[in-house]
Parts: structure tokens; sequence; C-alpha cells
């Protein structure tokens, strides 16, 4: 009798615990410097967001959780990073240094005061819901948005940027997974190849801002020039 | 009672026997993965060893605070191994003398007496590096601060013997999400703290570049002797905190028979021995930091324990 009640405490726990890492990978894409690593953070964010739809798998039984874990990691963490270091030539990803708005102590204060802002956006939404599960993920999902809006906000770079749009798509994932796990999967399905292809088309544009500037550096086009 | 204060004592010897030892491994895998043979891992004995029988100059110019600091530096670490538990899995006689906070005082006083025998000197890299470590102090601070009281705020108490039982019981509290951040947090303080690579370079000679290792640099003999030894059962002790209390509170000694204690020094060692190889790894895979780049990696410390403390004040 005791045992699925263990089994179901430890769910938790584990959830909460992806849930825990997943802000801190958020935390990571506004700290880190590097192109690469970023997209590197990105990657484990898009893991954890996959390991997190398998727990609510394991939670409801439902076989389709499982399916948008698959889908995920195969799309986020594998696909994504392919087709952005394939469209983007390699001297993108060997710059050490991204410039931006703020600098990076600034910014993780800021980051924490989002946060703490998410956890009280949600805070009337969970009184209605009683799930456990929607109770840790809808928060870190919100914080995730707005720590994804940040990065594009504040980077001046145009990998970082995609970045930041894509970890915002995470963080909506996150919250949604747990909200409405009944969604149909054909809308996971169509969700997720919309993502690949938002990917490309920027990776794809970012790919000819590079060719015709020199750099994507975009926070510097500030008008429109005709040759 | 008389048995725990004979435990107690054991501790103390315990890390006084084996800190010395800890830093040779240290030193000696990290030369290894640099494949080249690197020193004994009993080169610190020795090094202690022979500066013990060497003789001690002191400037003349130097107050009282400069001939007692070594002797502070190498008696807080004891202290706070009064405190902490380092064999035993129960409260021994001392432990609640002092919490956490209090260990953690007991250490920054030591710190306090270096930066000030540093600058007592004036020799021209001792204030530079005493500025330096207070500045990582400072950085350093609120992190330890906020990092206690996540702590505090989960396990009910300050006290470390109470902290490390209930992380396992049950043993789901484990996985607690502020646990495993509170466990990062307090892994980028002790790497800041110990002055290991990402924020300052042990085994560098290079006086300008130096954060840690240039407040000792005055001393000679005994004192050099003492300062070292001090430090090296200072990183110890941290392991023992980070270890036992927060991330491994297997292993220590539960029954009261000597035999036990006595087992659990070498489970203890392993322990520490594993961390090693990680805290290899990470000097291993980052270059050093730019000064004042300690600020962002000091910053994401705070954050991650910020982030802890959120998630367990509104996870509820």
């Amino acid at each position: 009798m005791s045992d699925p009640n263990i089994i179901f405490s430890v769910l938790i726990k584990l959830n909460a615990l992806t849930g825990g890492l997943f802000l801190l990978t958020a935390f990571g894409t506004v700290a880190m410097r590097q192109v690469l690593a970023s997209l590197n953070i990105f990657i484990l964010q898009s893991i954890l967001l996959a390991a997190s739809a398998f727990l609510l798998g394991c939670q409801h039984r439902s076989l389709h959780l499982f399916a948008v874990a698959g889908i995920t990691l195969v799309t986020k963490s594998v696909l994504i990073p392919f087709l952005l270091r394939r469209t983007l030539n390699q001297e993108v990803y060997a710059r050490r240094e991204i410039s931006q708005v703020l600098n990076i102590p600034t910014s993780l204060l800021i980051v924490v005061a989002l946060t703490i802002f998410a956890y009280f956006l949600s805070s009337p939404l969970l009184s209605v819901a009683d799930e456990p599960f929607v109770k840790s993920n809808l928060p870190i999902g919100i914080a995730g948005i707005l720590l994804g809006a940040y990065v594009v906000m504040v980077r001046r770079e145009a990998v970082p940027q995609v970045i930041g749009i894509l970890s915002m798509e995470n963080g909506a994932f996150f919250a949604g997974v747990s909200i409405a796990s009944g969604l149909p999967l054909i809308a996971e399905l169509a969700a997720a190849f919309d993502v690949l292809i938002i990917a490309f088309v920027m990776g794809l544009l970012t790919r000819r801002i590079h060719e015709r500037v020199g750099t994507t550096d975009v926070g510097r086009m500030t008008s429109l020039k005709e040759e | 009672m008389t048995n725990r204060i004979f435990f107690n004592v054991i501790q103390v010897l315990v890390v006084m026997a084996f800190a010395p030892l800890v830093k040779g491994i240290l030193n000696r895998l990290k030369e290894n993965i640099q494949s080249k043979r690197g020193p004994s891992i009993f080169q610190p004995y020795r090094d202690i060893w022979k500066l013990f029988h060497k003789d001690e100059v002191v400037s003349e110019q130097s107050s009282w605070i400069f001939r007692a600091t070594p002797y502070v530096v190498f008696v807080t670490p004891i202290f706070v191994t009064l405190l902490i538990p380092v064999l035993t899995g129960y409260p021994l006689f001392f432990a609640f003398m002092g919490d956490m906070l209090g260990g953690g005082f007991i250490l920054a006083l030591g710190g306090f007496f270096a930066t000030l025998a540093a600058i007592d000197t004036a020799n021209p890299y001792g204030p530079m590096g005493a500025s330096r470590t207070r500045m990582v102090g400072f950085l350093a601070e609120p992190v330890f601060m906020i990092v206690f009281f996540t702590v505090s705020f989960v396990a009910g108490s300050t006290i470390p013997y109470i902290v490390q039982k209930h992380w396992v019981t049950p043993l789901a509290n484990f996985f607690e999400p502020s646990h495993v951040l509170v466990m990062l947090a307090f892994l980028m303080l002790i790497i800041a703290e110990a002055g290991r690579i990402p924020v300052d370079n042990p085994a560098g000679h290079f006086e300008l570049a130096m954060i840690d290792e240039s407040k000792g640099l005055e001393y000679s003999g005994r004192g050099a002797a003492l300062v070292k030894w001090g430090g090296a059962m200072k990183f110890f002790v941290l392991l023992c905190i980070f270890l036992n209390v927060l991330v491994t509170p297997w292993g220590l000694a539960q029954g009261e028979a000597l035999a036990e204690i006595l087992l659990a020094v070498p489970l203890v060692l392993l322990k520490i021995f594993f961390f090693v190889l990680v805290l290899v790894v990470i000097e291993s895979s980052f270059a050093k930091l730019r000064l004042f780049r300690i600020t962002e990696f000091l910053g994401a410390a705070f954050v991650t324990s910020v982030a802890a403390m959120i998630i367990r004040l509104l996870e509820t």
C-alpha cells in the first residue's frame, strides 16, 4: 500500500529537482560569456525539459508524454544545435566574449528579481491547481519565459538572442507540459516542428547578416544603410 | 561523557594528521593529469618537517600581530573541528557550543589575522594579496549567509549534526532541489575560499597574480610551517563540512565503540579522495579567472543560493 506513495514522493522530488536545475540553466543562459557555452547550456536545458516530461509521463502513466519527451530530446538537444552549428560558420562560436547591454553581475541580480516576480505572478494560478507537479513547474516555466526574454533584450549578439528565444520556448513548454498534460500529440509535434523551422530560419538569417555585414553584432545595427 | 571528549580529541588528531596528505594527493593528481610525475603525496609532511627545523626570521619592524598570527591560523581550524561531524554521526561533547555560522566566524578570524599580518610587514606583495583576499572574502560572505539560511530553513537547525540527519531521513529529501542548489553554491564557495583554480592558482609562483599565497610570503621557519599546516587543515575542515554535512552524510560512525570510530577514518578519507578527484577535474578544465571576473563567479554562486532559497520558500 505504501509502495505507490513512496514512488510518488520520489517522483515529486525528482521533478522538483529537474525544475531547480532547469531554473539554474536559465540563469546560465544569462551568465555565460561564450557563444558556445550558452549553446551547451541550451542543450542541457532541453535535456532537463525532456526529463521533466518523462517524469510527468511516469506520474500520469501516459504514453504520449513519453513521446513528447522523445521528440523534445531529438529536436531540441540534437537537431537544433546541429542546425545552428551548421548554418553559421565556426568563427561565430570561437568568439569568447559576448557584448551585452548590462554587465553580468547586474544581470544576475535582475534575473533573481525576475524569478521572484514569476513566483508571485503564478501564485494566483497555483491556488486553483492542487497538483504538486503544477505547483513546482508552473512558476519555473514562467521564470524560464521571462529569463529568455531578458536574454533577448540584453545580448547584442545574434546567436545568443536566438538561444534566448529558444529558451523562452523551453520555458513555455516546461510550464505547458505540466498544466495541460492531455494535449494531443499532434499539437506537440507541430510545436516541436515549428521550433525547428524557427531555429533554421533564424540561423539562415544570422548567416546572411554575417555574410553581408561581416559581424553578428546586431546591437550596432541601428540604422538602415543603402549601397 | 569522557568517551565523547575522547572522540572529540580523536577528531582533532585525525584532522591534524591527514590534512597535509589531502593537499599532497591533490597536488600529485593535478601533476599526473598534466602528464607529469608530480611530487610524492607525502611532500607536504616533509615540507612542514623541514620548516620546523629551520630558524625563523622576523622583521624588526613588525608588531606582535605578525608573531601571533601563525598560532591563530593554526588553532582556528582545530576549534572548528570540535564543532563539526568529522567521524561521528552523533553530536560530540563540544557540538552544541556553536553552529555552522559560529564555525564560519572562527575560520574568518584566522583569515582576518592572516590579513593583518600580511599588512604588518609592509612587504609590497603582502598588502596586495591581503586586499585581494578581502575582496574575494566580502563577495563570498553573502553567499555563505544565504547558504546557511537556506540550510537552516530546510533542516530547521544550524547545528551541523542535525542538518546532516535531515538530508537522508527520508532519502527523498536528498533530491530536494534546494539541497542540490545549495550543494552547488557551497562547492563554488569552497573553490573561492580555498583559493582553487577558477578563482586563484595555488601552484603559481608569480607574486603579482597571487591572491591567497602572498599573505604568507614573509614567514619562515616555524611560522611558515604553522601557516602551511593551518591552511591544509582549513581546507580539510571545509571539505568535511561539505561532504559530511551536505553531500554524503553516509559512512560516519553511529555507535560509541572505538572500533567504529577508527573504521570511519578510512571511509571519510575515501569520500575526500573522490571529492579531490572531482576537484582535480574542475581545476584542470578551467582557466584561472581574471581578478575582476571573480565577481561574476561569486555572483553566480550567490544567484544559485538565492534560487535555492526561493524554491524552498515558495514551493509549498
